[in-house]
């Protein structure tokens, strides 16, 4: 479903601020893969997922998602086949907009905008199913201006929104790390709910390893702009956090310093 | 200080104040609907008085003129938007580069001369300065209500529809709206031109109001523009909540400036000193948001400490 082919990036090249945030990352997940990554900070998670979203260009290698190469497509066009989950919860949703408009305007991801009516009456309905099932009272504040809503209320409906249309891929870049923990673990809950239900594939960034261990059937872990650890299936279910801190000692090529560069 | 006088001026206040107004509503929808700060306008304005005038004192009919001076400005507002989008220069500095040459251009679509007469006496003008007080159907007040009425309602749907709603995105979060598959730059292009041809199409009535198009007519336009938004704001934020009267909210800001200069050019102010008055005024609203959440804010901390 995606397949990212040995791609690197370097922000600021040649300037005092050189920095190497991918080196050479070769992945590819298979239909229904749900990833959790891990790694340290500046280990490229974020760059990588930026990297498939098309925030920036890649200096060398090439993207395809579901067979479509989009390495030189610019973000807009990519988002046609993706959902994206921020980890400031203001950065997924339009504050100044209430929730349907903001609904409405992820329903129509990949498509033409035209002079239709931004919103229609049947959309509403819909609209106000889905966000009954998020069980947070949403459906009967559909005209709020989602700037009245927590940051984990937005979260909620940033996840809806990105699924809305089922895209090919699922990017959520830390989506619970800014909420606190009782609402973390409510997100992420409903985040495993949907990719379960819409058999949705994933990559998931999270700064908890209890939580990248608990979700997902794969686990990939980065270091320096690379992956340094990738297991899956079986293996992934038995694995502990104590594998995991020798797996990528052994891959890092030195001893892990506990949790701290891992929750760091 | 003859009490008469003022009230005599009263009218020519309030449909300049309508005139302006409408100008204010292209700047409302780049500064406020899509946060960008677009200079261009002090240009603009002046484009679309010299293009209507020579058309118009060319023989073309009034109501082509208007759409002329329109589309024109729409392309002003292209310029700009390609030296933000495709230069990657920074809005204002755009806006300004624009303006600067557009300077040129007005001269040259005016025939290298600073103004055009645009006499209501040779040609059928849709609204003149000397009628603001009759009580007919040709009165600048109530054609400018016209004009305002039809571009409110234009406005209202546009900005309902699937392309307006993904501009009011673009303005609201940029990068949520590129994750939402909405192509940023190509809005920014589209509110800077529709933008500008309002503005150009106000200079086209202000030329006609005021019997002439000068290339200076639209210095400080933009200040102006930003005047008539914040007013209309602090005054009506409270009631208004509906984008319909948002955007009359600009209109009545623009008319209450006019009658505020109205005031104190009748209790003596220099016309000359104008320009440095409005610039204080604007500057003291632009600075009321941010003083009150640094100063009333510490406030609130003192308190909840205390």
């Amino acid at each position: 479903m995606l397949r990212i082919e040995h791609i690197a990036k370097t922000f600021n090249p040649g300037t005092i601020t050189e920095k190497r945030a991918l080196t050479d990352v070769h992945l590819h997940l298979k239909p229904g893969d749900f990833v959790t990554v891990i790694g340290g900070n500046g280990a490229g998670k974020s760059t990588m997922l930026n990297a498939v979203a098309g925030v920036f260009p890649v200096d060398h290698g090439t993207i395809a998602i579901d067979g479509v190469d989009v390495t030189h497509l610019p973000e807009h066009k990519r988002a046609a086949f993706l959902g994206r989950v921020f980890q400031d919860p203001m950065t997924g949703t339009a504050a100044t907009m209430n929730i349907e408009e903001n609904m409405a305007l992820a329903m129509r991801r990949g498509e033409r905008r035209g002079l239709r009516w931004g919103i229609s009456a049947m959309e509403r309905r819909m609209y106000q199913e889905q966000l009954s099932m998020l069980g947070l009272g949403l459906e009967n504040r559909m005209s709020s201006k989602v700037g009245l809503l927590s940051g984990g209320q937005r979260q909620a409906l940033t996840l809806l929104m990105a699924t809305l249309r089922t895209p090919k891929l699922l990017l959520l870049d830390e989506h619970t790390a800014a909420l606190d923990p009782k609402t973390a673990a409510k997100v992420l809950e409903l985040s495993d709910k949907i990719i379960a239900q819409q058999k949705l594939t994933a990559l998931m960034i999270t700064h908890n390893m209890t939580d990248a261990l608990a979700y997902g059937n794969r686990l990939i872990m980065m270091h320096e702009g690379r992956i340094v650890v990738d297991v899956e299936g079986e293996q992934k279910k038995r694995l502990t956090r104590e594998d995991l801190m020798s797996l990528f000692g052994k891959a890092a090529g030195k001893e892990l310093d506990g949790d701290k560069l891992l929750l760091s | 200080m003859d009490i008469l006088k003022l009230l005599n001026a009263l009218p020519g206040a309030v449909s300049q104040g309508m005139i302006w107004g409408l100008m204010a509503i292209g700047v409302y929808i780049t500064y406020r609907i899509l946060d960008v700060s677009d200079l261009t306008v002090d240009g603009s304005i002046a484009t679309g008085g010299a293009v209507a005038a020579m058309l118009i004192i060319n023989g073309c009919n009034v109501w082509l003129a208007l759409l002329a001076a329109f589309l024109v400005g729409m392309l002003c507002g292209f310029v700009t938007g390609m030296f933000h989008t495709f230069f990657g220069i920074p809005a204002i500095l755009s806006g300004i580069l624009t303006q600067l040459a557009l300077y040129s251009v007005n001269l040259r679509i005016m025939g290298n001369k600073a103004n055009t007469a645009l006499s209501v006496n040779k040609y059928p003008l849709i609204l003149t300065s000397r009628n603001a007080r009759a009580l007919a159907l040709n009165n600048p007040i109530l054609i400018m209500a016209v004009f305002i009425l039809v571009a409110i309602g234009l406005l209202y749907w546009f900005f309902g529809t699937e392309l307006g709603c993904s501009m009011r995105a673009t303005g609201a979060n940029r990068n949520m709206s590129r994750a939402q598959g909405i192509n940023t730059d190509k809005n920014i292009v589209l509110s800077l031109m529709l933008a500008n041809g309002i503005v150009a199409l106000s200079g086209a009535l202000l030329a006609q109001y005021q019997g002439f198009a000068d290339v200076g007519m639209g210095r400080g336009a933009i200040v102006i523009g930003l005047a008539a938004v914040i007013i209309g704001e602090v005054v009506f934020s409270k009631i208004f909540r509906n984008f319909g009267l948002k955007l009359l909210a600009v209109i009545i800001g623009a008319i209450i400036y006019y009658l505020v200069i109205q005031v104190v050019l009748w209790l003596g102010l220099n016309t000359n000193d104008l320009k440095l008055l409005t610039a204080l005024v604007v500057a003291l609203f632009l600075a009321a948001p941010h003083w009150k959440a640094k100063f009333l804010g510490a406030k609130e901390k003192r308190k909840g400490r205390g």
